[in-house]
């Protein structure tokens, strides 16, 4: 258990580099393989106004000509441990984790990105309980009662589920159930859970809806052939034999054997809810990361942009380190190994 | 082991029907395309998605002459169609006419089916291509990993966990933001296509690579790779001419279910902005637009059933392959 614990702690860390490193190759290293100059790129940092001059001074401070080794040094020192902006009047201290400036308002982009969290976790983790339990849910039921109507239904809809975009979706709902029979708050409505937690969930529940159809279909699916597998199994005939309560040998028996491969997916899909959490603050307007990204990409503000991409991607990598430790206490032979 | 059946007349009266039927004709070997090809014939529901696919591809391939006899250009705007105090379609149900088959856009009076008709080329162009990068990395990588085993194995399966846990649409938003105007010998829209096949296509290879593998690894240990390797073919004969042909069936499945969630994948790039550049017609640069028109449900409606159509069709086209290949895999 405890050697199975600090091989998943040092991948996840292993993750993090190769993402800051993927980040950085994006951001510092592309533009300059499609052509752009250590100056084109500088110039990207002070705005359209600046001097020759300036600009090269700007792109001599910020390290541009320097090495990619060093340059990507430099960058993660930033995020540890804090930079120092050397401007010429003065130094600028950047304390961790620095993400640098935004080019547009000259904010730093940590305390901009921190406003915005709540937001999109809200978002994602009251979606991803809703698609687990909706989606194992119906997905037991639909195992146990193959063939019925509710199976053929539920199926269905999940093979339909499973091929709308969610933005699509997103937009129906509000059309319907904000715009047509003002059930739910209109887009752009949010709340934050330490003010009033009910307007919260109120302001919430669409979205939240909308991003786990999309995925509890793939989990109902899962979870019913898992079911319908395991339900065959010679265990679950011992486990009726002597006597146990059907619910006993459906929930302890063959949902928790079930339940390993619905674990595994979970883990992966950290990276596609992130996804699925800034097309649907686009749709309905929040005021999460993924909105922050979006408008950042049309003002060009690439620390911004940046910013959102490295915090997403962390936030990956700590669910998915998160369920591989939950993995370890579903499924015995995993601990023992 | 089972002994040959005999099908001549005496014992012919103790054979099922379904043996008795074909009494008298020499009983023939079918290859598994064969009967992968007769189980689909019967499953009428792939069928169905496997003719709307084609439509599609006709749709966007005959899209100018389509929009010639039933529409107007795409890129035309049509004032007259438009009431210029609300910037609303006049006619009743967003401007829907014979003239105008689905309606017209608000504000610029578009034709709204000419632009989904000539934005299928885009969606299924970029599905398709995407699909092909992934299945080229991802069966490379996979053969590589199931066949050679050891350190290749190793490093390539920790490759595929990084890339499935990376936040794709994240990244993919983020390329799209630097990348320049021009480079790479293109420019415009032609250089936005290339790069989203590339980000889509290089992203989503490990699921492919994943099925090639295990595939592979249990190729590996049959009779006929052994015995090919005991008359002394060489790795690569093996992997190309033992192997492969074996994995055509899985990745030819597994392909026609990654197109579907590449064509999403485009679709919601569009939709945020950063795929192909407007005016050039897309389902979810439409989408996009229509957001600020709640009050228009046809502006939302068709561009976005165009999609659900495409991806629906694509994915049950795919499970009854699946089916028809391996119909335990159910």
């Amino acid at each position: 258990m405890f050697t199975y614990i600090i091989k998943r702690v040092i991948g996840a860390f292993a993750m993090l580099i190769v993402i800051s490193m993927v980040t950085f190759g994006i951001f510092y290293v592309v533009p300059q393989w499609a052509g752009a100059s250590p100056e084109a790129m500088a110039s990207r940092y002070v705005g359209r106004a600046a001097t020759p001059e300036t600009v090269h001074l700007v792109a001599e401070r910020l390290g541009f000509n320097d090495p990619v080794v060093v340059q990507y040094g430099r960058f993660v020192k930033g995020l540890v441990a804090g930079a120092e902006y050397d401007y010429g009047a003065g130094v600028e201290q950047c304390p961790a984790p620095c993400f640098g400036y935004s080019f547009i308002s000259g904010q730093p982009v940590w305390p901009d990105l921190l406003d915005r969290m709540p937001v999109t976790f809200s978002l994602a983790i009251g979606a991803a309980v809703l698609w687990v339990v909706g989606g194992v849910c119906v997905g037991v039921i639909s195992a146990l009662r193959r063939g019925s109507f509710f199976d053929r239904l539920s199926m269905g809809t999940a093979l339909a589920g499973v091929s709308l975009p969610i933005f699509f979706t997103g937009m129906l709902s509000l059309v319907v159930f904000s715009y047509g029979l003002g059930w739910t708050p209109p887009g752009g409505a949010w709340t934050d859970i330490s003010v009033n937690p009910a307007q919260w969930a109120y302001n919430l529940l669409l979205p939240w809806i909308t991003l786990a159809f999309l995925f509890a279909a793939t989990y109902a699916r899962l979870t019913r052939a898992g079911m319908l597998e395991t339900m065959g199994e010679d265990y679950i005939r011992t486990a009726r034999a002597k006597g146990l309560h059907e619910r006993e040998v459906v929930v302890k028996h063959g949902l928790r054997a079930a339940l390993t491969p619905i674990l595994t997916l979970f883990g992966i899909d950290f990276g596609l809810l992130i996804g699925g959490a800034i097309l649907t603050e686009t749709t309905y307007t929040l005021p999460g990361l993924g909105q922050f990204a979006i408008l950042a990409i049309r003002n060009q503000d690439m620390p911004q942009v940046m910013g959102v991409v490295l915090v997403a991607a962390m936030f990956v990598v700590v669910a998915s380190l998160v369920v591989d430790l939950l993995y370890a206490v579903v499924d015995p032979r995993v601990r023992l190994s | 082991m089972t002994a040959p059946l005999d099908v001549s007349g005496s014992a012919a009266e103790a054979q099922p029907e379904s043996v008795l039927a074909g009494a008298g004709k020499a009983i023939q070997g079918r290859s598994l395309t064969r009967i992968a090809w007769m189980r689909l014939r019967r499953d009428k529901i792939a069928l169905t998605g496997g003719i709307v696919v084609v439509l599609l591809i006709l749709v966007a391939v005959f899209a100018s002459p389509i929009i010639a006899v039933f529409g107007h250009p795409p890129l035309e705007f049509h004032q007259d169609q438009i009431d210029q105090s609300t910037l609303l379609p006049k006619g009743a149900f967003g401007g829907m006419s014979g003239e105008y088959l689905l309606g017209v856009e608000p504000i610029n009076g578009r034709d709204i089916f000419s632009r989904i008709v000539a934005g299928a080329w885009i969606s299924l162009l970029i599905g398709f291509l995407a699909t092909m990068l992934s299945v080229l990395i991802g069966t490379t990588l996979g053969v590589i990993a199931g066949y050679f085993g050891g350190w290749v194995d190793l490093v390539i399966g920790r490759l595929m966990d990084v890339f499935l846990a990376f936040p794709l649409l994240v990244f993919a938003i983020a390329l799209a933001g630097v990348v320049p105007d021009k480079g790479f010998g293109l420019e415009g829209n032609g250089l936005r296509i290339a790069m989203m096949i590339f980000i889509i296509g290089f992203f989503s290879w490990p699921s492919i690579g994943r099925i090639v593998r295990g595939q592979t690894l249990s190729l590996r240990e049959r009779e006929f790779v052994d015995a090919s390797r005991s008359l002394g073919a060489r790795n690569g004969y093996i992997l190309f001419r033992e192997i492969l042909p074996n994995l055509m069936a899985p990745i030819l499945v597994y392909a026609t279910l990654l197109i579907p969630t590449n064509i999403l994948f485009e679709a919601a790039l569009s939709f945020l902005g950063v795929g192909v550049n407007p005016p050039t017609p897309t389902w979810g640069g439409m989408l996009s637009e229509a957001v600020r028109f709640y009050t228009l449900p046809h502006f939302v409606l068709f561009p976005g059933l165009a999609i659900f159509v495409t991806v629906l069709a694509f994915n049950l086209f795919g499970d009854g392959l699946r089916d028809a290949f391996d119909p335990r895999a159910h």
